[in-house]
């Protein structure tokens, strides 16, 4: 267990290997869809090719822009991109770095869908069966037909319960023919992205190896900024509410003890930290009113200095203007609803 | 740097474990392909040939490339090879260890494949039945050639309605199956006595260099490991310093323009330690609006000139 949880560790810590991880689920989902889906071949002259395209073309689109959409560094590119120069020049090879790498990670699925789909067969049959060469896998003698009607014939090949034209050529025998036409296309394709693939990794490190690490450096550079930036603001941002909470109940509790002027001092020694965690608000009616008021009357996004709180300390020191003498009225506000 | 260093360990420990594990998984995966693989041999006189033939031996180049993309040492060979000398010179054995490792575990599901396909037959007899002699089985002395092809061609189709109740083609079938499995368990009996052979005689000849090139080779690969890993750390720190000096540059220029933020409240509370000074909306969209229309350049060295 220990070591499942390095890995998975490791898979996180390293983008590009999270990357991997979510490029072969797509690729295992694509074959599911594939084998899921109930492929219908409508047997009908003109609708077949269209069918039968449609299915070995559009899904693979449709996967490869889910790859780029799934894939967290489109933003960051598109960022990178589209940034004004300020004091940092852009490297285009960077650029074109990351770029290469998501397209080369969303372009999986679609190649797994299209070689399961040709090994497969379905679509290629459905889509060429009108083309099928009647002369030569055909019976010899046949009743002359017209064109269209020997279309027709053909097009219901791939739906064996309506077939009706064994006369002119048998079902199991186009059927076969346009299977291994298609299961050759299908070897054939993977044969030549497998190329494409060990041409492109294994040829790189002959030409541009120094080029390469440096894109690799700057683009990895890129994304941990962008995290630790995210990461620090957010810490910002959870100490910016903390003291803007802290503030907003001390200055309740400030208006509580100056409307209850005669609170008993009488609180024992050891309770006073408890109590002042409280922050003056001790029942039921105060509670709601902090959070009536909280909801009602948010406090401005301005961090006051931890002065002393007089009077006048909110006024002047060169306030921006954010800071409206709001209190007074935040004051009025929730006393006129007791 | 504790959980880098225990990663890196574990991948220290198993480096070849891990290929061995890849290498293994292709193996599976190839053996999965050919079983969910739907052979449908053509069974036409020109085609039988090709399809048999084609399917018994490009899977395999492809299984093969497959084990060379997927393989992180082939990429490291590669770069060790092609390098400049510089100021390390380069061992032609470690590269030829190297690159003779990489080619046994790639060779191995190409071969799986191949004695799969063979043990089972299909392949085989639909690439050879037009090959036969008819005058072997009596159900096609008598014919005339053309036919005689037609009918071998269709033996692998075992429905077709030519050769359904033929039993000649029963007798091809089998006789072929016969030949493609006696090849298979032939192919597999060198194969085993080869590797054998190989293991168990190489420390006969050469242990020392051959331990040597291993020791070297392993080297390498942890070195461009660990040379990714501390290029991944110093990234980190880099963003770490550049965005800590993004924010003290924000917060002196936020001093700049009002002159008045007192600094006895500085450190009082010890949640606006972290707030860095940017205590104000505006001071917030400031800072998100400069860091993307200016970023810092990457130059962590001037704040110490500041």
């Amino acid at each position: 267990m220990d070591k499942f949880r390095m890995i998975f560790q490791f898979f996180q810590s390293n983008q590009e290997s999270f990357m991997n991880g979510i490029c072969g689920i797509m690729a295992l989902a694509s074959t599911q869809m594939y084998s899921a889906f109930d492929f219908n071949c409508p047997c009908l002259p003109h609708y077949n090719l269209a069918y039968g395209l449609g299915i070995l073309l559009v899904p693979p689109f449709i996967l490869f822009l889910l790859g780029f959409v799934l894939n967290n560094n489109i933003s960051m590119l598109a960022e990178e991109w589209r940034r004004p120069q300020g004091q940092r020049g852009k490297d285009p090879a960077v650029l074109r770095y990351m770029f290469c790498s998501m397209a080369q990670r969303a372009m999986i699925a679609p190649v797994v869908w299209v070689s399961v789909t040709l090994l497969d067969g379905k679509c290629v049959t459905c889509a060429f069966c009108t083309s099928v060469p009647v002369e030569t896998l055909g019976n010899a003698s046949h009743p002359r037909l017209s064109q269209g009607e020997i279309q027709r014939l053909l097009a219901r090949i791939p739906c064996k319960e309506i077939y009706n034209g064994q006369q002119l050529i048998a079902n199991e025998v186009a059927v076969r023919y346009l299977r291994c036409i298609s299961q050759a296309l299908g070897w054939c394709f993977v044969l030549l992205m497998t190329t494409l693939a060990f041409l492109v990794r294994l040829l790189r490190p002959c030409f541009s190896q120094a080029a390469f690490l440096k894109s690799r450096y700057w683009s990895h550079y890129i994304d941990i900024e962008r995290k630790l930036f995210d990461e620090t603001c957010t810490e910002h941002a959870r100490s910016f509410a903390k003291v803007c909470i802290q503030q907003f109940f001390e200055g309740m509790s400030m208006d509580l003890v100056a409307a209850r002027c005669h609170l008993p001092r009488k609180a024992p020694a050891e309770a006073e930290e408890a109590a002042e965690k409280l922050l003056g608000i001790t029942d039921q009616g105060t509670m709601n009113m902090a959070l009536k008021s909280w909801h009602r009357c948010k406090p401005p996004l301005h961090l006051h200095p931890p002065a002393l709180p007089t009077g006048n300390g909110w006024a002047g020191e060169g306030q921006p203007r954010m800071h409206p003498s709001a209190p007074q009225k935040e004051t009025a506000a929730y006393y006129s609803w007791v | 740097m504790d959980r880098f260093r225990m990663i890196f360990q574990y991948f220290q420990s198993n480096s070849e474990s891990v290929m061995n594990g890849i290498c293994g998984l292709l193996a599976l995966a190839s053996v999965k392909i050919y079983t969910s693989f739907d052979f449908s041999c053509p069974c036409l006189p020109q085609y039988n040939m090709a399809y048999g033939l084609g399917i018994m031996f490009v899977p395999p180049f492809i299984l093969f490339l497959c084990g060379l993309i997927l393989n992180r040492q082939s990429l490291v060979m590669l770069e060790e090879w092609r390098r400049p000398p510089g100021h390390r010179k380069k061992d032609l054995a470690v590269i030829r260890y190297m690159c003779s490792s990489i080619m046994q575990r790639a060779m191995v599901a190409p071969v799986v494949w191949i004695i799969v396909t063979l043990l089972d037959g299909k392949c085989l007899i639909c690439a050879f039945s037009g090959s036969m002699d008819p005058e072997k089985f009596v159900g096609f002395a008598n014919m005339s050639t053309v036919q005689v092809q037609q009918l071998l061609a269709k033996v692998p189709c075992k429905d077709d309605e030519l050769v359904r109740n033929n039993t000649s083609r029963k007798a091809v079938s089998r006789y072929l199956r016969c030949w493609s499995q006696a090849l298979g368990w032939s192919i597999l009996l060198i194969l085993i006595i080869a590797a054998f052979l190989a293991r168990w005689l190489r420390p006969c000849f050469n242990q020392a260099a051959l331990l040597q090139a291993r020791h070297w080779s392993n080297y390498i690969d942890i070195e461009q490991k660990v040379f990714e890993e501390t290029c991944c750390e110093h990234s980190r720190l880099f963003a770490h310093k550049c965005i800590l000096h993004f924010f003290e540059s924000m917060r002196q220029e936020i001093k700049l323009h009002s002159f008045s933020l007192p600094r006895e409240g500085e450190g009082a509370e010890g949640g606006e330690d972290l707030l860095q000074g940017i205590t104000d909306q505006d001071q917030v969209n400031k800072l998100l609006k400069t860091w993307y229309y200016e970023k810092p350049p990457l130059d962590v060295s001037q704040a110490h000139q500041r």
